[in-house]
């Protein structure tokens, strides 16, 4: 068995341990050990990763394993990391971490709560290791059906809503999904070979120019509706407003990265020619999620809308850079990955703290908790800083490296859209720059704050892993840069051939 | 010259343990560390550049030294941020002016920001600053430059917004920040053109002269101009906002809302001279690629000077006058550079700038510390609730009165060693410059000595308590700063910074010097006519001018038109709408097919009834008819 | 020869279409199940009737039949059951008045 595995087997065993906890130390031992051991897992996993490659391993994907799963389709549980997968394991392996400290005092229902926490980070972990199509779609769809139940049972404000809403346009999305997976599989034989569902494998036949024409647009859409593309991205303001706390850092956290990542590791490394044709409808979709997300932003009311729309701009980012086909901007786009889900991670976990405080997420209605938070409201002002890009946090590394790489197109139209991201980073300031003053400068609007009290130590621990997470993205990136642009440049081959 | 670093990290480090441990401790230690770490800094900087200008010319020009250089983030083959130190004649200058008004501003605010809540916070914000500042003028390339520039914004946001339940300050921190980040968006802009042309952030390889990529550059066009000169325009926005250039000024007096020793440090001395020091640095550049931007910058320059200047004469807020006066002496700076050439005489502006950088900001921030100290004593910004305060402030109103001498322009103090060379290589340029800058240095003095006269003299006013002269840890960086301002004028700047790295002799042009004396001192008594004693003169004049005064009071309604632009523009023409459509158009047509599939189904449910005898029925017939089908055809 | 096989025949048709029209006609659900049971007997006859006029050598036809018997009997059982527990529910076996799985 593949150490990898351990990613699947260990929230199994948590949900196995939560089935049998008997009260609420139990559960909460049993999640704290786990998410523990598997960010430990992941910290361990990226410093084998980097002694590999520094020893000189230049396989694509190291640690594969495979099994035969179902012979007749020749469906393998296959799978392996590049420095990409690394990078967004170590990602969710630290908000699943911090999201089951931020869910710490959950009172409903809290064993069910978290055996559905499990199953989504057991889904997600398992689409970030495997390298099947199968198996990849498998742990995809089991990362979205627990978001169902997450948000209709444990959610606010109109969750029933929200979570059919969300829920239905994700699986609209990977309909899209299954079709294009599909028409991939059917296409795998292009030398006469047997049919074969595994990417690497894929990767090495010519899928014919017509059926990528077809399938790349949908696997894109697929995974672009998760990736929140305009125009499919209604789900996640409605969503994210509904969903508990840890459930908001985990979606906007790692399961909206599952769309650019699946987004690059099979709609445009499988399909190169066709990503070379078809990107400028994307670019001009991603580019007009950029800056229609921000501007959205500026105008609500509600704190998570506010942040559901700037994960809209900066998961544009995201795929805007994934479609600038070239290694910086791939580069920038997976530290954007990994640096957005810090990011909205932290400010999600912060808008639950303070919301459940104040049971109002209406900017009008708060006022002066600088005075009353103080812990909180600066770790909202440096959540607020990092989104905005400040050298020293990680976005402004993220940006810059898109930026900088989708600069080396030089025909007018990469130019044009390029610039036009790049004004983001001003109407980013400004939505945050507003919230920063409504919410926690001023005076204090509502008196019955005043006795509000700050955070308390489970949530300042969460607070403090992501900042640190951030922090140190931000400060040192290179090692993490590095890893990943060494892993575009299969992708990168990929698409000069 | 390894330990440069430490001038940086210092800060750096005491901004951390006081943001962090700042709670823990008590007030007075918090800014007695802060204080000694800033002097350490003070102190390696001044051996720095000691140790600098001593050491021997190679070819007639002090060599850039890099003793720290490390690649912080990779771009491409050649494009990489690195994180160094870079030292120059300019760096060199900037860290001595850096650290010294810092340090002063930190003695200072001992006494001005005694007993506030949040003085740890305060010196741990003030450290943020002197450290990205710091950073920012030492950078090696021009993505450092950048992020520094980003971290001084963010400083100066901090610190604008001190005060953070006072609604205008949350407003200013705000707007500043704002507003420089739509010029730092040009600035970014500009480095993605100018990097991806030259293959290089380096400044040392960009400004060499003979980077084969930017000759091959040179010839490419984009909409008639060069695409350097695109990029160089662009990251001249991005000063140019920092700088407070017309029309991106309209942050700075409003940031006029934080604490004064702050508004001394930041908006005085040190970040808004960030954009001349951009140019500056990058000179060889815009006279080589972009000679055309470099004039535009100069006119630029030229008028933001004199319409700042317009305005400071009407302003009754004296930390707004001063917040004018600054941007018009930039101004001058940006004329300097943009009339300047390259090279021994032809590059007498840009020396003089460099010059009037550095003795602008010590007297610069001893107005402000001044008028700091006014308002310690009379708990007002207003011009009206002072007068005749000289008694009072004795120490205050002798150094207020050396800063406003030297600022306009009479001998031996040092602004008129500085503007005068400015107005010498304006007139060289072209005469019109020249006059047009002479007419704007009469209205500094003017106006600076309207502000002298009705905060030291006129019509006294009643307080609540009597003014009295601030407290020793006030006094001593006056009269610091006021001594240098006496004698800054007689250091041989050209001998250590000029255009080319050539020592240059500074030789006062007579004419010239004569002229703008003479014209500073007509002024000067000017104002002393009308303000000196109380005077109708200047409400007469008002009442004959009252549009211009008006619309002068009014800063000429740049606000008004900004405010049209934010709250009319963006929020209600554009984003509301955006947010609308996006909440009823996009995601309503999603609501449109999940209530489609509602109301299919709802139509179709018919069908299943639940009755089973009509299932029978169904069956039945269904039967029969396929029977009949296959008997019958 | 006795019978004719017509006769028996006409005799399991009759019985098929009156347990047709019960089912679709009766309301109470005793009276359906009892239509259903007719519908069931009608085709038990013809197995039988088939099997011994067709292939008279043969039993499959008959085994058919009493598998089939005792499958209604079971099933009647089963149906008797529900409609008791319906009963006990709802008081009432209409057949009309049983829709409430439908939404």
């Amino acid at each position: 068995m593949n150490f990898l595995s351990l990613f699947v087997a260990i929230p199994l065993l948590m949900m196995l341990g939560l089935f049998i906890a008997r009260n609420m130390t139990q559960i909460r031992t049993v999640m704290a050990t786990g998410s523990a051991l598997l960010l430990i897992l992941a910290s361990v996993l990226t410093c084998i990763y980097l002694s590999e490659r520094s020893a000189g391993n230049t396989a694509e994907m190291l640690f594969m394993a495979d099994t035969l799963w179902y012979a007749p389709l020749n469906i393998h549980y296959a799978v392996g990391v590049d420095g990409i997968s690394v990078a967004m394991l170590l990602l969710s392996a630290i908000i699943v971490f911090t999201g089951t400290f931020a869910s710490w005092r959950m009172a409903v229902l809290p064993k069910e709560y978290f055996m559905w926490f499990c199953l989504l980070s057991l889904g997600v972990f398992g689409f970030f290791i495997s390298i099947d199509l199968f198996t990849m779609f498998m742990f995809y769809e089991i990362a979205l059906i627990p978001m169902y139940l997450l948000i209709g049972v444990w959610g606010s404000g109109r969750k029933e809503y929200a979570a059919m809403k969300l829920t239905l346009m994700l699986m609209g999305g990977s309909a899209l999904l299954l079709i294009g997976i599909l028409g991939i599989y059917f296409n795998s034989d292009a030398q006469g070979g047997p049919l074969t569902m595994n990417l690497l494998q894929i990767a090495q036949v010519n899928i014919p120019i017509e059926a990528q024409r077809i399938f790349f647009p949908l696997t894109f859409l697929g995974f672009g509706v998760l990736g929140a593309l305009f125009p499919f991205h209604t789900w996640s303001p409605d969503g994210h407003a509904s969903a508990p706390t840890a459930v908001s850092m985990l979606h906007a956290g790692v399961l909206m990265k599952l769309g650019g990542y699946g987004c690059f590791r099979v709609a445009i490394y499988l399909m190169p020619e066709a990503a070379h044709e078809l990107s400028w409808i994307f670019i001009i979709l991603t580019s007009i999620s950029v800056v229609y997300g921000a501007f959205s932003a500026i105008v609500q009311k509600d704190l998570k809308y506010i942040n559901a729309y700037s994960s809209v701009s900066h998961c544009g980012l995201v795929l805007f850079a994934i479609l600038m086909l070239n290694q910086t901007a791939m580069t920038g786009a997976v530290l954007q990955m990994l640096s957005h889900g810090l990011m909205t991670a932290l400010f999600f976990a912060l808008i639950g703290m303070i919301y459940g405080r104040t049971h109002t997420r209406n900017i009008d209605e708060m006022g002066g908790l600088m005075k009353i938070m103080p812990f909180l409201s600066v770790c909202y002002i440096i959540a607020g800083l990092a989104n905005l890009g400040l050298p020293g946090l990680s976005g402004f590394v993220a940006e810059m490296t898109i930026f900088v790489g989708s600069f080396q197109n030089t025909d007018l139209f990469h130019r044009v859209v390029t610039i036009l991201a790049c004004t983001s980073i001003v109407i980013t300031a400004v939505y945050i720059l507003r919230v920063v003053g409504k919410l926690l400068y001023g005076k204090v609007v509502n008196e019955h704050h005043r006795k509000l009290t700050d955070a308390t130590w489970d949530e300042r621990f969460a607070v403090i892993c992501l900042i640190f997470a951030i922090a140190g993205l931000g400060l040192a990136p290179l090692w993490m840069s590095d890893m990943i642009s060494g892993s575009v440049l299969p992708v990168i081959s990929q698409l000069m051939n | 010259m390894e330990y440069t670093i430490f001038i940086i990290l210092l800060p750096l480090f005491m901004f951390l343990f006081l943001g962090l441990a700042g709670n823990k401790m008590k007030p007075v230690s918090a800014g007695i560390l802060g204080t000694a770490s800033l002097a350490t800094s003070a102190l390696l900087s001044y051996s720095t550049a000691w140790q600098y200008f001593t050491t021997p010319r190679i070819e007639g020009v002090f060599p850039a030294v890099t003793p720290i250089n490390i690649e912080w983030l990779r771009f491409t083959e050649h494009l990489h941020i690195d994180l160094g130190i870079l030292l120059d004649p300019i760096s060199v200058m900037m860290l001595v002016v850096i650290t010294t008004v810092s340090l002063m501003v930190h003695i200072y605010s001992f006494g001005y920001m005694h007993g506030e809540k949040g003085f740890q916070r305060y010196y741990a914000f003030l450290s943020l600053f002197t450290f990205s500042m710091l950073g920012l003028v030492v950078a090696t390339n021009i993505f450092q430059m950048y992020i520094f520039w980003e971290l001084v914004g963010v400083s100066s946001y901090l610190l604008i917004g001190f005060y953070y339940t006072k609604p205008a300050a949350i407003a200013a921190s705000k707007k500043a920040f704002i507003v420089t980040r739509f010029a730092d968006l040009g600035f970014l802009i500009g480095i993605l053109v100018l990097s991806f042309y030259s293959k290089t952030f380096n400044f040392e390889a960009l400004c060499s002269g003979d980077l084969p990529t930017l000759s091959a550059a040179a010839g490419q066009t984009f909409m008639g101009c060069s695409v350097l000169a695109w990029g160089l325009g662009l990251c001249f926005v991005g000063g140019a906002g920092k700088s407070a250039m017309f029309p991106l000024h309209i942050w700075l007096p409003d940031a006029m809302e934080g604490p004064t020793p702050v508004s001394a440090l930041i908006h005085a001395a040190t970040m808004v001279v960030a954009g001349v020091y951009l140019v500056a640095r990058m000179f060889p550049l815009y006279i080589d690629y972009a000679p055309n931007v470099l004039v535009w910058i100069g006119y630029i320059g030229a008028f933001t000077s004199l319409y700042a200047a317009i305005v400071a004469c009407v302003q009754t807020d004296i930390k707004r006058v001063l917040a004018f006066s600054t941007i018009s002496q930039i101004g001058f700076m940006f004329v300097g550079l943009g009339v300047s050439g390259m090279g021994g005489h032809h590059g007498l502006g840009y020396m003089a700038a460099m010059f009037h950088l550095f003795t602008h900001a010590m007297f610069k921030a001893l107005l402000f510390l001044g008028a700091g100290a006014i308002i310690h004593a009379v708990h007002s910004n207003e011009m009206k609730d002072m007068g005749q305060l000289r008694r009072q402030l004795p120490i205050t109103h002798i150094t207020f009165l050396i800063a406003c001498l030297a600022i306009s322009g009479i001998p031996p103090f040092s602004g008129f060693f500085s503007k005068d060379e400015i107005l010498a290589a304006a007139f060289q340029f072209s005469p019109v410059m020249g006059w047009f800058m002479s007419f704007v240095a009469a209205l500094t003095a003017f106006y600076m000595f309207r502000l002298y006269y009705n905060i030291f003299w006129g019509k006294a006013s009643k307080h609540e308590h009597t003014p009295h002269e601030a407290p020793a840890s006030m006094t001593t960086p006056l009269i610091i700063l006021a001594a240098i301002t006496c004698v800054a004028g007689f250091i041989p700047f050209g001998e250590f910074v000029s255009s080319n790295g050539q020592p240059y002799i500074i030789h006062i042009d007579s004419t010239v010097a004569i002229t703008s004396v003479v014209i500073a001192l007509i002024s000067i008594s000017i104002a002393t006519i009308f303000y000196r004693k109380t005077s109708v003169i200047p409400e007469r004049l008002a009442r004959t001018f009252h549009g211009l005064y008006t619309a002068a009071s009014h800063r000429f309604y740049i606000d008004e038109v900004y405010l049209f632009i934010t709250k009319n523009i963006i929020f209600k023409h554009i984003s509301a709408p955006i947010a609308w459509f996006d909440r009823h158009i996009i995601d309503g047509a999603m609501n449109l097919l999940a209530t489609g599939t509602q109301k299919t189904a709802y139509a179709i449910r018919g069908f299943q009834s639940g009755q089973i005898q009509q299932y029978a029925w169904v069956f039945l017939v269904g039967t029969l008819l396929i029977i009949s089908l296959l008997l019958f055809i | 020869m006795g019978i004719q096989v017509e006769y028996y025949l006409i005799v399991s048709t009759i019985m098929l279409f009156a347990g047709i029209y019960g089912f679709l006609t009766r309301r109470n659900l005793l009276a359906m199940l009892i239509s259903v049971e007719l519908i069931l007997n009608s085709a038990d006859i013809n197995f039988a009737v088939f099997n011994r006029y067709l292939f008279p050598d043969k039993l499959e036809g008959f085994f058919f039949t009493l598998f089939s018997i005792g499958i209604s009997a079971a099933e009647t059982a089963v149906a008797i059951a529900i409609i008791i527990n319906i009963y006990r529910n709802i008081q009432n076996i209409q057949v009309k008045d049983i829709d409430k799985m439908k939404h």
